[in-house]
């Protein structure tokens, strides 16, 4: 190492010229990396969806399309809601309160998940891989299902099975219940999917 | 093996990492060799800032250049709309547009003030003819990557631009045609050409510009700078250490200096940026707001400002120049036989050269041999260090009436520039042709000029002044 | 140095001088401090939406970026908006191109960078919108029965008729100054047919609106970008006065 004394005057300078660098260096990059935030159109693109369910019969289920994802609205008949409190000891998460803030928002953490109990708003994904799981409406013994299958969906790339209210079946490979998006009534039979009162 | 050098056991954790990298890769011998320990004269003035500008500028021309690929399109339908949404949706999108936008204009501010320190402290002289011949590719890169560059928003201007000067290479006699055709991809400018222009402008030349930068650098350090003074330090004397004593070490003298020049740039770079991105339509070309359009040509195209000078040149071509040109050919080599100092049989065969010259003058058209003018007018630059036959390296010790022919050249520089934004004109297209012939004359005669007058007596030592 | 300079300046102006004297457009000043007037920009977007946006389309322009001049998204819903639109979209136009073509000879030109695009010697942009506005005259000749001092036999009619009133233009012919032998055929003055619903302060004020909106619209983030440039220039004039007090601190040694 040096045995010169140490200049003063260059090393006030050096650290002033540091710092100042330094800071004009970090508020420059802000910018650069914002740069990578969705862009306006971006989230023009995945504003909120308006979805129309005069025209929904019990039992029938509509998807709409939001940010690129599938999202079902299945009007689910008394029975099919009444079968819903029976099965909680086969569900891996009857209550959905794993992962809560991910994927059930507060006004939907009940045994229905959702705000008008017999209109279930699902995110049609399967929490596993990603595949869209198919509709298994009917009860009963089927091929891939088991003989006392209560109604739901069952994801055709491994497997898990969801019940109506998109809760995931114990022992399957998908870890959580589907997700329920954020969503509003503006009106009796107009949906909003994406946005909720709180946003 | 070589023998593993060993960090004194009582060396701080880094000192033990840097000593196990330097056995494997020369870091700290790069380091001595090109900043800590490279010396440099130490009378260094304002015209020695933009060498390190132009890395500068280069860096921020990549670094802006690739956060904007990650938004822009390169398809015909799409391009112009793609730098509107980078303008407006891309969040400060805006301003990473307008620094690449101002960054390819200060490029060329930099780089002719760059060129102009070279031409007047004799920079290029021996032994540094390379470096400035590896200058002089940089700059033709430049220009390619510039003109590729500026069709990539298809706007009208961009577009027209491009199609004038595509058009230029069809005049080559016998591939010019075809040639145009292979560098378009199509019979006009398209989707096919903004594709490759885009492939070429992001990638393949900014490689070459990197791999040419380095040569330059390389070959500058291998034989040290040159100064204001054009004195030599390296022959000049030495201290105990066997470092010149008017040389100073890059690292940290001018690490430091360099480093106000670079205050002083981005303060005038982001002025421009934030108060007049589109600099009165120099910067950003108003034509250019408006998407290409095959079927309309503006009423005035003009190429960027910084292409201004040589494209004078080129329009200034015509044939009534050609004429004047063959004339001028005729009487250099009749002068040369009867005057010239050179033996019987270099005579001769200037003379037979400048009558094939002629000829081909003559039958080629005017419009071919204003490509070549102005592709002559950039390449003449990389024959400087040997049209340059004065005893003496920089203008302070040349007669004063040299600085004269300099001002008239850098005056003829920058009226040939104003001239080719304006529209054809008589008056103009006469003043471009004086212009083009002043521009040529100063590099054809120099071998002649430059030796004229009394020069002064060169210093031994740098004329440095401590502050 | 200074002779360079001098040499510099005589040869621009005998250059200048020897430039013919075109025919220049002489372009009204457009009052520049409305565009930071946001009542005056929000004044000009009721305007263009109103007139300009039946023909015109502004394919760069989102609704929601209208908030950076004030108004809420429910005012843009409310009074901007068809009802198939989200106030996410961009301005697009309701006419087809290729009626536009039929019926007026040209295709309406996307507005959303007007103002930077007619930017010339002459003037700004926003100079030539503010001129070109209020200079549309009736000509029994043109199909649309109108004409325009600014863009002669314009496509456009004359769309803001009823705020202006209808004016006729009075050309006289005067003496070319170049040529004594030859006669131009130069404007002399507006005379107002029938009156419009603005007085003529008026509708200046609210030409002047539309363009500061227009003006706004090709770049919006123009004001912001003063702004932080004034805080950029401060913070590098503070970084360049200490890089030049640390390179004195180290070159003090260097004899």
């Amino acid at each position: 190492m040096s045995n010169q004394p140490v200049d003063q005057s260059r090393r006030t300078w050096v650290t002033m010229a540091c710092a100042v660098g330094g800071a004009g260096g970090v508020a420059t990059a802000i910018p650069f990396v914002s740069t990578f935030q969705p862009s306006e159109r971006a989230r023009a693109a995945g504003a909120a969806v308006e979805a129309d369910i005069s025209a929904l019969k019990p039992g029938e289920m509509m998807t709409v399309e939001w940010r690129g994802k599938p999202v079902w609205i299945l009007k689910r008949t008394p029975e099919q809601l009444e079968g819903l409190k029976k099965i909680d000891p086969q569900l891996a998460d009857p209550n959905s309160e794993r992962k809560a803030a991910e994927l059930t928002p507060e006004y939907c953490r009940n045994t229905n998940r959702s705000i008008k109990p017999d209109v279930l708003v699902a995110v049609g994904i399967c929490t596993h891989l990603g595949c869209s799981p198919s509709s298994k409406f009917q009860s009963g013994p089927q091929a891939s299902l088991p003989d006392d299958w209560p109604g739901g969906f069952l994801c055709p790339c491994h497997g898990s099975t969801f019940d109506l209210a998109g809760r995931v079946f114990k022992n399957k490979p998908a870890p959580d219940n589907l997700e329920i998006p954020p969503h509003m009534y503006l009106s009796d039979t107009k949906l909003l999917i994406g946005e909720d009162k709180k946003a | 093996m070589a023998e593993m050098k060993q960090a004194p056991a009582d060396a701080s954790a880094g000192e033990k990492l840097l000593t196990w990298v330097d056995n494997r890769f020369p870091a700290t011998k790069l380091w001595n060799e090109h900043v800590g320990e490279y010396y440099a004269p130490k009378n260094f003035n304002f015209w020695y800032f933009f060498g390190s500008l132009a890395l500068l500028v280069l860096v921020i021309q990549i670094v802006t250049g690739i956060f904007l690929v990650m938004n822009y399109k390169p398809d015909a339908e799409l391009a112009f709309a793609s730098v509107e949404y980078i303008m407006r949706d891309v969040p400060w999108g805006w301003l990473i547009r307008y620094m690449h936008s101002t960054g390819a204009s200060a490029f060329f501010v930099v780089v002719y003030l760059h060129m102009y320190r070279g031409l007047i402290y004799g920079s290029y002289r021996t032994p540094r003819e390379l470096v400035w011949v590896f200058g002089c590719l940089i700059f033709l890169c430049l220009m390619a990557e510039a003109f590729m560059g500026y069709l990539l928003p298809w706007g009208q201007m961009s577009f027209w631009g491009a199609q004038v000067i595509i058009n230029l290479f069809a005049a080559v006699p016998f591939v010019g045609p075809d040639l145009a055709i292979l560098i378009r991809g199509d019979y006009v400018v398209g989707d096919a050409t903004l594709n490759r222009f885009f492939a070429l402008h992001v990638i393949a030349v900014p490689l070459v510009l990197l791999g040419l930068v380095v040569a330059h650098i390389i070959a500058l350090h291998e034989v040290g700078s040159n100064n204001p003074d054009g004195v030599e330090i390296k022959q000049g004397p030495k201290d105990a250490n066997g470092h010149p004593l008017d040389g100073v070490p890059f690292h940290p003298y001018y690490s430091v200096h360099d480093l106000l020049g670079v205050g002083g740039f981005l303060f005038v770079f982001t002025a421009v940026i934030f108060f007049m991105p589109e600099f009165g339509g120099y910067f950003l070309e108003y034509n250019n707001f408006i998407p290409a359009d095959p079927f309309k040509t503006p009423p005035h195209i003009a190429p960027v400002w910084y292409f201004t000078p040589f494209y004078s040149m080129l329009r200034a071509t015509t044939d009534d120049l050609v004429n004047v040109l063959c004339i001028l050919i005729g009487l250099g080599a009749i002068l040369n036989l009867v005057k010239g100092s050179g033996q019987g049989k270099t005579k001769v065969g200037l003379l037979i050269a400048a009558a094939v010259l002629i000829g081909l003058l003559k039958t080629f058209e005017a419009k071919f041999w204003g490509v070549a003018v102005m592709g002559g007018a950039v390449v003449i630059l990389a024959f400087l260090p040997w049209l340059d036959y004065s005893p003496v390296k920089s203008i302070r010790y040349r007669p004063d009436w040299h600085k004269i022919v300099y001002g008239i050249f850098v005056v003829n520089f920058c009226i040939l520039g104003y001239l080719g934004v304006q529209p054809p004109s008589d008056m103009g297209n006469i003043v471009s042709q004086i212009g083009t012939l002043l521009y040529f004359g100063f590099f054809v005669l120099m071998p002649w000029w430059s030796r004229l007058g009394t020069f002064k007596p060169v210093p031994d030592r740098v004329t440095f002044k401590p502050h | 140095m200074k002779k360079l300079l001098a040499s510099l300046l005589a040869a621009f102006a005998l250059v200048s001088g020897a430039q013919a004297s075109g025919g220049a457009l002489v372009l009204d000043k457009f009052p520049t401090e409305r565009v930071t007037d946001l009542a005056a920009l929000q004044n000009g977007a009721k305007i263009f939406a109103n007139y300009c946006l039946n023909c015109h389309a502004a394919a760069f322009m989102r609704f929601n970026r209208l908030k950076d001049i004030g108004l809420t998204e429910q005012q843009i819903k409310d009074n901007l908006l068809f009802p198939t639109e989200k106030v996410g979209d961009v301005m697009k136009v309701s006419l087809n191109p290729k009626d536009a073509k039929e019926w007026f000879g040209a295709t309406p030109p996307d507005l959303t960078l007007v103002a930077r695009s007619r930017a010339s010697h002459s003037g700004t942009g926003a100079d030539y919108l503010y001129t070109y506005l209020r200079t549309f005259y009736r000509d029994e000749a043109r199909p649309t029965g109108w004409n325009n001092l600014v863009f002669p036999n314009v496509g456009m009619p004359h769309v803001l008729w009823e705020l202006q009133g209808q004016r006729a233009a009075k050309f006289v012919e005067v003496a070319d100054p170049h040529d004594p032998a030859k006669k131009v055929h130069t404007f002399e003055g507006f005379e107002q047919l029938t009156p419009g619903k603005m007085s003529p302060q008026e509708f200046d004020s609210a030409m002047a609106d539309l363009v500061a909106y227009l003006q706004w619209m090709g770049e919006p983030v123009q004001n912001q970008r003063k702004q932080i440039g004034v805080g950029v220039l401060i913070f590098l004039a503070i970084f360049t006065f200490i890089a030049w007090r640390l390179n004195a601190a180290f070159w003090k040694d260097v004899k």
